[in-house]
């Protein structure tokens, strides 16, 4: 099975190339595509921590208890 | 203010997809460069982030994107040039349909460090679909000859998606 391939386009001459990547350009780009599946779930559990936080901060106005420091940070601008 | 804009290079990735798309030799005879793109990926998912790569370097880019889907938003530091926008339809968002994503680099000539802008939206017939504003920084002072844009899963861009590169400068 072919690599996968890139296109490039010389802005001067107007040249289009369609160019099959190496194995260590496959290589890379396999490592990229993990590096960037685990930055997503990263990001995906820092978010859902922060909506965790502002829903338990919310119910703690409504309720009129102490809210935490993390708690008050999510709804100070 | 530039004010006048002209096409330098289009490109429509064929049948065989491309895991990137890559302008190269672009010329400094303008102030500016806008890049306006019809994107779609090839792998399954809603949708997908999109990679700008600067003169073929893969360090200092940085920056703030904030992003929504219709129900919720919110907002990520720009970190690695693999991710500077989110909303590129991918396999799974509604056939045929693609991204519009906008790419703005002023001063893409100048020997201070380079500033951008994206405006990215998925087209998605569901409940969500995604959109992003982005504002980042290349920290490199050389100018920009060539850029390449790529989907930060590195899979490959579907057939039909589009590129277009154009400077802007004053008439």
């Amino acid at each position: 099975m072919p690599n996968p391939t890139r296109i490039e386009i010389n802005c001067e001459t107007g040249v289009e190339s369609i160019i099959e990547l190496t194995d260590a350009e496959v290589a890379q780009m396999e490592a990229d595509a993990q590096a960037a599946e685990a930055r997503k779930a990263e990001e995906d559990v820092a978010a859902q921590a922060l909506a965790d936080l502002k829903t338990s901060a919310r119910a703690k106005l409504v309720a009129g208890t102490p809210l935490t420091e993390e708690e008050a940070a999510t709804l100070v601008i | 203010m530039a004010n006048t804009m002209t096409l330098i290079s289009s490109v429509t990735v064929g049948s065989g997809g491309a895991s990137s798309i890559d302008f190269t030799s672009i010329p400094a005879t303008y102030t500016d460069l806008c890049i306006k793109t019809s994107l779609r990926e090839k792998t399954s998912g809603d949708y997908v982030r999109l990679g700008l790569n600067f003169n073929g370097t893969a360090a200092s880019v940085t920056g703030k994107m904030l992003y929504g889907d219709g129900a919720s938003a919110s907002s990520l530091n720009i970190t690695v040039y693999t991710t500077v926008a989110w909303g590129v339809d991918r396999f799974s968002a509604t056939s045929n349909t693609f991204s519009n994503v906008d790419i703005y680099i002023p001063n893409y000539t100048s020997s201070n460090y380079k500033s951008f802008s994206i405006d990215a939206v998925e087209e998605n017939n569901s409940s969500a679909a995604l959109m992003s504003l982005s504002a980042g920084l290349w920290s490199n002072t050389a100018a920009i000859t060539s850029l390449s844009l790529i989907p930060d899963s590195r899979t490959t861009f579907a057939q039909y998606s589009t590129a277009y590169l154009y400077g802007v400068k004053n008439a």
